[in-house]
């Protein structure tokens, strides 16, 4: 996608967004709603025109090209199975259109349903299934007629979290085994880091960031992907040469051309460890605990600094050892940070 | 920015369980209410139908039986004859069916799939026949049925007045029918496996409106099987007006009543047989 554009009246949609995605990769486009990531998709798809820009998929030009003739298989955000049609009878839908034989129809549908072990339930009509067995049905349906493209709509947002997490693994497994080119549109966080190859985080119809998840996650690009990708500390610092100084602390800069002077730093909460302050100090960080937030295998601790409030991120084990209302000193880890010129908000978490 | 800590807050008490007698109390009351309501209805239609019958079977004598007045309406030979205004009926029927699906299916999911702009003015236009007496349409059509019969065309030709009047009807049970489904994701889906506008409309969407076509079907034929107005004054024959001429040409008072059910049955079964059909062949679907 080269410079692709699209307005709904006043409202930028796309702005000039270029997007390369590579043969059997999967590219999940993460953002806040309203921030053109749907638009994107179905864009390829053709479900929409873009007002400028192009499209190329396999080196063809498809900008003007109709939804039904783009070859690319689609799983929507809702379901989207054919009511009266089974289950077999909605993955034979798109062989049917092509005239593929009856035969050979059968032998693609059970093919594909066996990828997605559903083959019991061939004979079922949708309403006799549940909710993630119609999203299964819907990837064996897009994946029946061999699209170049499979486009995913957030198709994993109308289900419950364990039944999200098993079929986003499934998702991915057949991807892989399928080898097929792959679009996933997502606001799940968690989603688009665990099973993409490239992450590419948009807002206001642009992207902030293309870059594998680990990059994204370790080193954001923007100050808006550091805050929106995980959570983050906002500290005050001040840069000098190539380090910022944030509470005492010299930690150096992703970007080491920052110049200097005063900045937020943005720091991971699994970057700040906690110890007891035996010491009953009050250094820069010193502080009470105010909250724990358990997370299961993970605790979020809150820690009261005195003029601000910071998050740490430890296993549950050890944030036992710190209860609300012990004194902490906090210690932080010197990984590279990005800052923004923006002034932190008061108080974090 | 609150932590999730259990410090200082007691969890709220869970609802004590309802015990099952009151459920299955509260269920009997909720039956004993239906049951009522229904056998009131039941009553307040079905009486009158009941009286129309007594009175259809009353004899010369005051409480006496007599079948004479459905005998009447046996012997009845016209002109026309009973079996050609039922023929004539049951093809109005049919006709006016089938063109007000014709005509308000495939627009109302081309309207709501591509140009849902006119969906509110397409809305009014069809809505407008419910504003507008028969008898004044009747007024308005009388010119162009005068050429009609110029050409010597038959009382087929009631059927473009008959689609104008059920067009209120059949389209809010289409309208109802395409609410029930999700159009636009249906459609994208279709789209994007390589579906045209056409198979979208008529392969996907139209067979899960299926109730909602039966309906609009029923509707139709059922305004065609009782319409009386239009075709009395513009001097046709249907079934209504022959058995108003066949009560009008009897001295037996009874004879008003028995046409007057006969008629009412005979759309009531036809609409019944139809609407068995229509159920069967949905059940299979399933």
């Amino acid at each position: 996608m080269e410079g692709l554009s699209r307005r709904y009246g006043a409202v930028v949609a796309l702005d000039g967004l270029d997007l390369t995605v590579q043969p059997g990769e999967l590219v999940a486009l993460l953002g806040p709603s309203g921030c053109g990531k749907t638009t994107t998709l179905r864009l390829l798809a053709g479900l929409e025109d873009a007002d400028a820009g192009t499209i190329t998929v396999g080196g063809a030009d498809v900008t003007r090209l109709p939804a039904s003739r783009r070859d690319m298989g689609m799983v929507f955000q809702a379901y989207s199975l054919f009511p009266h049609m089974t289950v077999r009878q909605n993955v034979a839908f798109g062989l049917r259109l092509r005239r593929v034989s009856a035969a050979q129809r059968d032998r693609r549908a059970v093919e594909m349903l066996e990828l997605v072990d559903l083959v019991s339930q061939a004979d079922r009509y949708p309403h006799q299934i549940s909710g993630g067995q119609q999203q299964r049905v819907a990837l064996a349906r897009a994946l029946a007629i061999e699209p170049q493209v499979l486009l995913l709509d957030e198709p994993l947002s109308a289900l419950d979290a364990k039944v999200r997490a098993q079929l986003r693994d499934q998702i991915r497994r057949i991807q892989l085994e399928v080898g097929i080119t792959t679009l996933f549109v997502t606001h799940d966080q968690e989603e688009a880091l665990a099973i993409s190859d490239r992450v590419g985080v948009m807002q206001n119809g642009r992207l902030e960031q293309l870059a594998p998840p680990t990059d994204v996650y370790s080193r954001p690009a923007t100050a808006f992907v550091a805050e929106f990708v995980g959570l983050t500390n906002r500290l005050p610092g001040t840069v000098s040469g190539s380090a910022v100084t944030v509470r005492g602390r010299d930690l150096p800069l992703v970007d080491v051309t920052t110049p200097p002077g005063p900045v937020t730093a943005l720091v991971r909460p699994e970057a700040v460890t906690l110890a007891p302050d035996s010491s009953g100090g009050s250094g820069p960080l010193t502080g009470t605990v105010i909250a724990s937030t358990f997370l299961g295998a993970t605790s979020r601790v809150t820690v009261d600094l005195g003029d601000m409030t910071i998050m740490a991120q430890l296993s549950t084990a050890d944030a036992t050892e710190h209860p609300a209302g012990s004194r902490v000193t906090l210690t932080i880890r010197p990984d590279p940070v990005l800052v923004s010129a923006d002034a932190p908000v008061e108080s974090e978490a | 920015m609150a932590a999730l800590t259990s410090v200082g807050e007691a969890p709220l008490a869970a609802p004590a369980k309802r015990p099952r007698g009151m459920q299955a109390g509260r269920r009997r009351r909720l039956n004993a209410f239906r049951y009522v309501v229904f056998t009131l209805f039941g009553l307040f239609f079905l009486l009158p139908l009941l009286a129309l019958l007594r009175f259809s079977l009353e004899g010369s004598t005051l409480g006496t039986w007599s079948i004479a007045a459905w005998k009447q309406i046996a012997s009845y030979q016209g002109p026309p004859p009973l079996l050609s205004a039922v023929e004539i009926t049951l093809e109005l029927a049919v006709l006016t069916s089938v063109v007000t699906l014709v005509l308000l299916v495939p627009t109302m999911i081309w309207i709501r799939l591509r140009v849902q702009w006119v969906s509110r003015a397409f809305e009014f236009l069809c809505l407008l026949p419910l504003t507008i007496p028969a008898i004044v349409l009747v007024v308005g059509l009388a010119p162009i049925y005068n050429r009609i019969r110029h050409y010597e065309l038959s009382a087929l030709m009631l059927f473009w007045a008959y689609v104008i009047l059920a067009l209120p009807y059949a389209y809010r049970a289409l309208a109802a029918g395409l609410n029930a489904i999700d159009v636009k994701t249906l459609s994208e889906a279709a789209r994007s496996l390589g579906a045209r506008w056409f198979t979208v409309m008529f392969r996907v969407i139209a067979p899960n409106m299926w109730q909602a076509i039966l309906n609009a079907l029923l509707l139709s034929a059922a305004l065609a099987l009782g319409e009386f107005t239009i075709a009395y004054t513009l001097l046709y024959t249907n079934l209504q007006v022959e058995m108003y001429s066949i009560s009008r040409n009897t001295p037996n008072a009874s004879v008003l009543f028995s046409t007057s059910l006969a008629a009412l049955v005979f759309a009531f079964v036809l609409l019944m047989v139809i609407s068995y059909a229509g159920r069967r062949r949905r059940r299979g679907m399933r």
